[in-house]
């Protein structure tokens, strides 16, 4: 089923290579060029190009691994100053190296519903809602970036975990994390269930300090500790003379608080309110310096609060910091319940998510996917799953905004939207209102239905009445705070329904053979 | 309510097909940036321009104006208005789409977009439709007409269920991608005349001209079907044993009468002058083009490597003869559909009618194979296995001109996860036919099966029986030595296509590749012709007719 379902999804990717692609396409071959050209003492201080290369060393040495192949297709794409090129040939290879390295999700997909008992559920619904994701294929395959592989290691992690093989699961999120650092949104849980259950070994789920800390085992922690820190060794120690420069290029806190398209968190809601405010401001009479007022001009990247107190990086942290530690508490008294883990990942997710610094609107995947594998287990999940995840991909629309992509991106959402609410309401046949989507209440279902209205707001009617010159990011403002409120309710009612969940482990995974 | 689960799969497979079309159209069109002829996009567009900015009497005219030799109008007056109609509102858009004589060759994104969406406008709302509503309604009929006969022999059988159908005949990547890829309205006289063969289908013959006539005037290709249509309406107004003869002729009367009237309204504006209605008929005809241009899959071009035709003869004794021998081998499937009828035939008969046409008439381009196509795909719920192979050959008949095109990446992509579909489509439909019968599914699994129960009768007993075994399980012997046969003929046309994409050919023979891919279908084709011939006349005259002959007979 996977095999097959994979093989229909490649023939759709294949038929989007030759759509728009954004300028990570160009980001991406030039690190090909640096990796393929310089010696890796150069690799993060060339910037020729304004894309420098800023992850981390396993994907600066994955794009090493790829442009030895990029030879067979366009010698010319590995030259460091040939700047947005593009044949087709460099397409072909480029979009095809995203559709191959997809093999690795599809993998990660096939080890998580291994996890699960071998029910229609996992072997039908679990594979195309992770396969399928129209967010990966709009950012991947559209857009163009690498998610694939990396959310592929990412679930391999997870299947790890469910079958409670710690060490593994922990090497391949110390992989994942060396190739992209974004994954830091999620390590509080790894860390925390890994320092619970593996660090301690006491299975009890009944918090009983006494009772845990006697079972510290100073083996299984060496062990842990060995594997994590010798993959960040060999991650980081080619680099280790430049290290502060490595570091400046992986977290650009110069950047602003909130990415070019406000990622519809807690932050677009706030510029708004301040919009707001000035606006109010200057009809009673108020005189605000305006001249600072730019973030709704969408480009400019470091921006100020007129009315509102501005935000600083710190902030933003202790915030996020703050908000997830009820969540790690849950985490750590509920022992060894492995989808109690997914739950708190995706909540930290979703946490770094809303309160984060410069979040960019793809990381919203981050929590949709792990979500996926646990909408097939229970009806709670798969509420807030049908929820969370039509928002979150509605919120991608922006990045594909060429008209002729338009058509493509609505069929493609509306697919899996569909398929996603026919798939789960047949595993769990709830209808809580009369009038409402299945398995949500009516004001969650009212909300979604307002997606209608605001989407042809922003694609017809914002045209019809010649607003585009006037205001031309409203559509973009309207599509990021109608979406926030979704993703905050989300995050509230997930993170309630968390909190309220019974410590017994459930009895639907596996346990190791 | 609940609606059951393959309805909801025909429903995501509808919205995939329309994904399939709108990331198909993403792909270059025929002559994209290839001056100065260009593809038939620019023949589109090209026409939009004439019948917008000339006066209607000019449209098919050679003047000042309008220089025929750069894509004359030679499709009938259907076509025309429908360009008329998307050249208004191109010209609503943006009016250098259809700047008389300045547009020559116009292309850019938004032109092409514009373009493509009144392509996907039209396959949505006449084709999508058109299928959807064949497979509802015909096989209701004959489920229904089924119920009333007693004997169990005459049922046909449906081996896959309406839903199914319906997603792999929207699958088909020819029809996207001639229509959304090269570039074509082939959806718009397609859908008609499956429209047509539905109303026949149910015995609403008025409607059912009506119809044909649309298709006819939209694309005089449709010619390929009319033979059918003609005698099987004729047929309809013969009367039966036990009915007047004025019954016949007032049936025939009212479809007469309307066939007149349809074209006349289509007509009408180039009636007023007999000489615009002959240079219309003239520009509809070209004979002057010769008996084929490019490679085609058809017996002329493939006997051409034997006999150069086009040197030994003019164009119109060639004509003669290709006319003669097309009415030569529809003759056969004409006549037993005249003579015997059965709505059941008429679907075989339009396959025999199309395909001699396209493998023996005169001037034949390689997508015409669509007209064979189109009945192809309405008959492949009854007869699955035979027909994805012709659909398959069709498409790979028309590779050269996917090439010509750039389109091989969609054709690729189209065709795997078509194969694939019709792969999962063909074994669930087994698994759940003999679910009762036999747990497993799969052909080889059978074989297997098979092999293995033959071979433990071999250890105790003789080997008489060993033989015998496997004549008592001979259907799976059959079953498996059709799917070897269908295999290698496609593992034939992976390795025509990659030779063609890999190799250089040589000098003296540039066209080596198209060739030998046009004689390989053409072979194919010709067996196809002469199967569905056999598969016409093993379908038995009409109930009702036969009933009334016993009738009489009392």
């Amino acid at each position: 089923m996977i095999s097959i379902a994979f093989l229909f999804i490649s023939c759709v990717k294949l038929l989007l290579i030759p759509s728009y692609h954004s300028t990570d396409f160009e980001v991406h071959r030039n690190w090909l060029a640096i990796t393929h050209n310089l010696p890796i003492s150069k690799w993060y201080f060339e910037d020729s190009s304004e894309w420098t290369l800023d992850y981390p060393p396993f994907f600066a040495w994955f794009e090493y691994f790829l442009s030895h192949f990029a030879k067979w297709f366009d010698i010319n794409m590995l030259k460091l100053d040939n700047h947005n090129y593009s044949s087709f040939n460099t397409i072909l290879f480029q979009r095809l190296s995203v559709i191959v390295t997809d093999v690795v999700f599809a993998y990660g997909t096939y080890q998580c519903t291994l996890a699960f008992n071998s029910s229609w559920r996992a072997k039908v619904v679990l594979p195309l809602l992770l396969l399928a994701n129209v967010g990966l294929l709009m950012v991947d395959h559209i857009h163009f970036q690498y998610n694939g592989i990396m959310y592929g290691i990412l679930l391999m992690s997870l299947a790890n975990m469910f079958k409670e093989r710690y060490l593994s699961a922990a090497c391949w999120f110390t992989v994942l994390l060396n190739m992209k650092h974004l994954y830091l949104y999620v390590a509080p849980a790894y860390f925390v269930y890994l320092l619970r259950n593996y660090c301690f070994t006491s299975k009890m789920f009944i918090f009983n300090l006494k009772h845990i800390i006697q079972s510290f085992s100073v083996k299984n922690t060496f062990r842990l500790g060995a594997v994590v820190i010798s993959i960040f060794a060999i991650s980081f120690v080619p680099f280790l003379h430049q290290i502060q420069q490595v570091i400046s290029r992986l977290f650009p806190f110069k950047r602003g608080l909130c990415h070019a398209y406000w990622a519809p968190n807690i932050w677009a809601i706030y510029n708004v309110v301040d919009k707001a405010a000035i606006v109010a401001g200057k009809t009673i009479g108020l005189n605000i310096n305006n001249t600072l007022a730019t973030m709704t001009g969408g480009l400019v990247q470091e921006v100020s609060h007129t009315v509102l107190p501005d935000i600083k990086p710190f902030l933003t942290i202790v915030l996020t910091a703050t908000a997830m530690l009820p969540a790690l508490y849950k985490l750590w008294s509920s022992g060894s319940n492995a989808l109690n883990f997914v739950r708190c990942l995706v909540i930290c997710g979703l946490t770094s998510f809303l309160f984060g610094w410069h979040v960019h609107e793809k990381a919203i995947l981050m929590t949709i996917i792990p979500l996926s594998i646990l909408s097939v287990v229970e009806a709670g999940d798969a509420k807030t799953f049908l929820l969370l995840s039509t928002v979150g991909h509605y919120s991608l629309f922006p990045l594909l905004f060429p008209n002729s992509l338009l058509l493509i991106k609505v069929t493609l959402y509306v697919l899996y939207s569909c398929y996603a609410f026919y798939s789960l309401f047949k595993m769990y046949p709830l209808h809580l209102c009369k009038y409402s989507l299945p398995l949500l209440n009516s004001l969650e279902s009212l909300y979604l239905i307002g997606l209608i209205p605001l989407f042809l707001y922003e694609n017809i009617f914002h045209h019809m009445f010649s607003l585009s010159a006037s205001l031309p990011f409203l559509p973009l403002m309207l599509t990021s705070v109608y979406c926030s409120f979704g993703v905050t309710y989300s995050w509230l009612k997930y993170y309630i329904y968390f909190l309220n969940k019974c410590d017994m482990p459930v009895k639907t995974v596996k346990k190791k053979r | 309510m609940r609606v059951e689960s393959e309805t909801w799969l025909c429903i995501f497979g509808v919205l995939v097909a329309i994904l399939l079309r709108c990331t198909t159209s993403l792909h270059p069109h025929s002559g994209q940036g290839k001056p100065p002829m260009f593809g038939d996009y620019e023949a589109q567009r090209h026409w939009m321009e004439i019948t917008v900015n000339l006066p209607l009497n000019e449209w098919y005219y050679n003047t000042s104006r309008n220089d025929l030799e750069y894509w004359g109008l030679d499709y009938p007056p259907l076509t025309a208005y429908h360009s008329y109609i998307c050249g208004k509102f191109a010209e609503f858009i943006n009016p250098d789409f259809v700047a008389l004589n300045e547009s020559r060759g116009y292309e850019s994104e938004e032109h092409k977009l514009f373009m493509r969406y009144t392509v996907l406008i039209v396959d949505f709302c006449l084709y999508i439709p058109a299928i959807i509503l064949y497979f509802i309604l015909t096989v209701k009929m004959y489920k229904k007409s089924d119920a009333e006969i007693k004997t169990e022999s005459e049922k046909q059988t449906i081996p896959i269920s309406i839903q199914l159908s319906i997603i792999l005949a929207l699958f088909y990547p020819g029809m996207i991608l001639i229509d959304h890829g090269h570039f074509q309205y082939n959806c718009v006289s397609l859908a008609f005349a499956i429209y047509a063969i539905t109303f026949l289908c149910i015995h609403q013959n008025i409607l059912a001209s009506i119809f044909f006539c649309l298709a006819l005037n939209y694309k005089q290709m449709e010619l390929y079907h009319s033979l059918p249509f003609f005698l099987y309406l004729l047929s309809t107004c013969v009367p039966k044993p036990g009915q007047n003869a004025i019954a016949g002729f007032k049936k025939l009367f009212k479809i007469g009468l309307t066939v007149i009237i349809t074209f006349f309204v289509i007509w009408a504006p180039f009636l007023t002058n007999i000489n615009d209605t002959k240079q219309v008929l003239h520009r509809l005809f070209p004979v002057a083009r010769g008996v084929f241009e490019d490679k085609v899959a058809n017996v002329w071009c493939a006997l051409n490597v034997i006999f150069k035709f086009k040197l030994n003869f003019t164009n119109e004794s060639m004509l003669r003869y290709c006319t003669i021998v097309t009415l030569t081998a529809v003759l056969p499937s004409g006549a037993d559909l005249f003579l015997r009828p059965n709505v059941r035939k008429f679907v075989p008969a339009l396959i025999n009618s199309s395909l001699a046409f396209f493998l023996f008439s005169f001037q034949v381009h390689e997508k015409s194979i669509l007209l064979a196509v189109i009945p192809v795909i309405l008959y492949s719920h009854i007869e699955p296995l035979t027909c994805f192979w012709f659909l398959i050959i069709s498409l790979f008949s028309m590779f050269p001109l996917i090439v010509k095109d750039e389109l091989v990446l969609a054709f690729v992509a189209l065709t795997t996860f078509y194969v694939a579909a019709i792969h999962i489509i063909l074994e669930y439909s087994k698994g759940k036919q003999t679910k009762s019968q036999t747990p497993s599914n799969s052909v080889l699994t059978d074989m297997k099966q098979v092999l293995l129960d033959a071979l433990q009768v071999q250890d105790g007993e003789s080997g008489l029986a060993f033989v015998r075994n496997l004549i008592e399980k001979r259907e799976i012997f059959y079953d498996l030595v059709q799917y070897a046969v269908v295999i290698s003929s496609l593992i034939g046309c992976v390795v025509l296509m990659l030779l063609m994409l890999i190799i250089e050919p040589p000098e003296n023979y540039p066209d080596v590749f198209p060739l030998l891919i046009s004689a390989y279908s053409c072979v194919h084709f010709v067996g196809f012709f002469i199967y569905f011939n056999i598969v016409q006349f093993k379908i038995p005259q009409a109930v009702e007719d036969v009933r009334h002959i016993k009738l009489k007979s009392d």
